[in-house]
């Protein structure tokens, strides 16, 4: 059973059936598309498909440029996003991402039974029943992919006064307005950004300082197509940035006030403000799930998972999408994954299929085997190109493993935790990832009597790890198991 | 079984019951609350490995974590205790491998920002290091 059906239910759908596993879809939505049918409020992503790369469109090294298409396993049905856009901008809008969700769901022939709402789940022998407005389903196994759909507010005294980021009115509506926007991650400066031409003065207020992904050198931090209203405020314009807790928000016909007391020590501050947007996030409808045992983590309320994305507390639950965030791998230098977006979570699913077809189907998905004298070029090759490494960083590995007669078998794409924290033959598992730096690098992880080290590779300026440099170092790493 | 999962605010409470924060005002803590993630661990699983690079500071607040060094175990910790601090501030990897048990659950400032926090937060900082002067008499205290 899967639920949902937005990009990780679809995209965990296609890769289920095309290992022929059988399975069904759920979907509260008449359509696909997921949270892309509503949000972002501003209609416009932040997260680019670039129509002209410099890999072919259409291939899978291409991927790495396009970070919203879903990925087939056929070149038929890749790179549908760049199709659909006008080429106003390599961010597409969300109408243009609806229907690329869409048009890969038709075109591959994803079946998903809309208008069915998952209403409880209850244990049935070693499997599962699941309570929907259309009947019982049993299932052996559980997917969830819902996404984080439920806007969530903390516990403030006033809260009640203030509308949610997800009913946040049409800007022109806040034309001459004081805004204070409580929060000050992505969605906080999407909306300041986007209310820059409308707002007489914008507030964006909340404990922590304020991150920058072009600082942290990460995704981490407000991205950079929303800076606008930070430079705003550094260059003393109509935007004010607070350090700052919010202690309550009263109203007064149509005047709100907003009490804070300053993180730096300095003391209260009282708002005046015309509207008040809470843009606190959003948590995944988790339903009944912590009666049946799953646990979460954080303020975002994201299940604790395994690193195959299963439940850390119920066996047979897990999850696909957004909330494989919940499966924090090795998280490097701090840097975490990119799960949290299509262009990672999109090679989590397929994992996941591979995995509940092995586990729960007796299906065994292909490993083709590498000839000696081809590995040196494969690795090398995809540590420079596949997309799976690029868009996970220190997150997902290819790993080939020396299975005995079998020669070296190319074990596929696999959580490096898995890797790394795993028993099994002699191996090797490689990956990309990045410091605070911002250098980008190769990684390589030499498993020799079910002992892992660690040998990282240099950076190169054009990120071109085929030099001659690579190829002696990863030649003298990969000498103990060759 | 209940939602294990906390609000910032209840972060907030559990961090105060610490000794680590003991110094630390209310504001203050709201403020780190915010700063720092929170993460849960399966059974048996590692949080720190030895010999890999890139960890970062971890700091107990339910469950225990086992120290392991070369597949041998040399002790537990548990509730207040932190870990991973010796390896981020010396660019080191870990000597020793460090293993979830009993529900662990974990604040965790990731490896490249411990050094602004502990400069921002010298309360923490000397509470940091009367507890690694503890660790180092122990150790002393052993080899004579």
């Amino acid at each position: 059973m899967v639920v949902g059906s937005g990009p990780g239910g679809l995209q965990l759908s296609y890769s289920l059936t095309h290992l022929g596993v059988p399975h069904a879809v759920i979907s509260a939505d008449p359509a696909p598309g997921g949270m892309f049918r509503r949000w972002p409020f501003f209609q416009r992503l932040l997260s680019w498909t670039k129509p002209f790369a410099p890999f072919e469109r259409g291939t899978r090294f291409y991927e790495r440029y396009d970070w919203n298409s879903l990925i087939p396993d056929d070149d038929q049905h890749r790179a549908i996003q760049p199709r659909l856009m006008d080429g106003t901008s390599y961010f597409p809008s969300r109408i243009e991402m609806e229907h690329n969700i869409a048009t890969f769901a038709r075109e591959t022939g994803i079946r998903v039974r809309y208008g069915c709402r998952w209403t409880g789940t209850s244990r049935d022998g070693e499997g599962f029943r699941l309570r929907t407005t259309a009947g019982d389903y049993r299932a052996r196994v559980v997917v969830f992919a819902f996404g984080l759909a439920e806007p969530w507010k903390p516990e403030i005294p006033g809260i009640e006064h203030v509308p949610h980021y997800a009913d946040t009115r049409a800007p022109e509506t806040y034309a001459g307005k004081r805004v204070f926007i409580i929060g000050k991650e992505v969605s906080a400066f999407e909306l300041a950004n986007g209310l820059l031409p409308w707002a007489r003065q914008i507030v964006l207020a909340s404990p922590r300082p304020t991150q920058l992904s072009v600082v942290t050198n990460s995704l981490v931090g407000v991205r950079a197509r929303y800076v606008q209203p930070y430079e705003d405020h550094i260059l003393g314009g109509g935007v004010v940035i607070m350090n700052a807790s919010i202690d309550e928000v009263s109203r007064s016909g149509n005047l709100f006030r907003v009490k804070t007391t300053r993180s730096d020590g300095g003391g209260s501050l009282m708002f005046e403000a015309d509207d008040v947007i809470a843009t606190t996030g959003f948590q995944p409808p988790l339903g009944d799930l912590p009666e049946l045992g799953v646990v979460s983590s954080g303020r975002e309320r994201i299940p604790s998972q395994t690193p195959l994305f299963e439940s850390i507390s119920v066996r047979h639950v897990y999850f696909a999408g957004t909330a494989t965030r919940g499966a924090a791998g090795l998280k490097k230098n701090g840097i975490p994954s990119s799960s949290g977006a299509v262009h990672g979570h999109r090679y989590n699913a397929r994992i996941l299929a591979r995995h509940i077809a092995r586990t729960y189907f007796g299906i065994d998905p292909a490993r083709p085997t590498l000839k000696r004298d081809d590995v040196l070029d494969y690795l090398l090759s995809e540590l420079s190109r596949a997309p799976e490494l690029w868009h996970q960083k220190s997150y997902l590995a290819r790993s080939l493993l020396m299975e005995g007669a079998r020669g070296i078998v190319d074990d596929g794409i696999v959580p490096l935790q898995l890797f790394v924290d795993g028993e099994g033959p002699d191996g090797v598992a490689v990956a990309v990832e990045a410091n605070p730096k911002a250098e980008i690098y190769p990684a390589v992880y030499v498993r020799k009597n079910n002992v892992v080290s660690e040998h990282l590779l240099p950076t190169n300026p054009l990120l071109d790890f085929e030099t001659a440099e690579h190829r002696a170092q990863l030649t003298a790493v990969l000498a103990p198991i060759l | 079984m209940c939602d294990m999962a906390t609000t910032r605010g209840e972060l907030g409470d559990k961090l105060s019951s610490l000794s680590l924060f003991a110094d630390l005002s209310a504001a203050e803590l709201e403020s780190i609350a915010h700063i720092v993630d929170e993460r849960r661990f399966g059974d048996g699983e590692r949080i720190l490995r030895q010999g890999l690079t890139g960890s970062g500071f971890y700091i107990i607040l339910e469950g225990e974590a086992i120290i392991r060094i070369d597949g041998k175990e040399y002790g537990k910790l548990g509730r207040g205790d932190f870990f991973g601090e010796i390896s981020v501030l010396l660019g080191d990897p870990p000597v020793a491998d460090i293993v979830a048990a009993q529900g662990l659950h974990c604040a965790i400032i990731p490896g490249p920002e411990l050094e602004p926090f502990m400069i921002g937060h010298p309360q923490v900082l000397f509470r940091m290091l009367k507890s690694e002067a503890r660790k180092l008499r122990m150790a002393t205290s052993w080899r004579t």
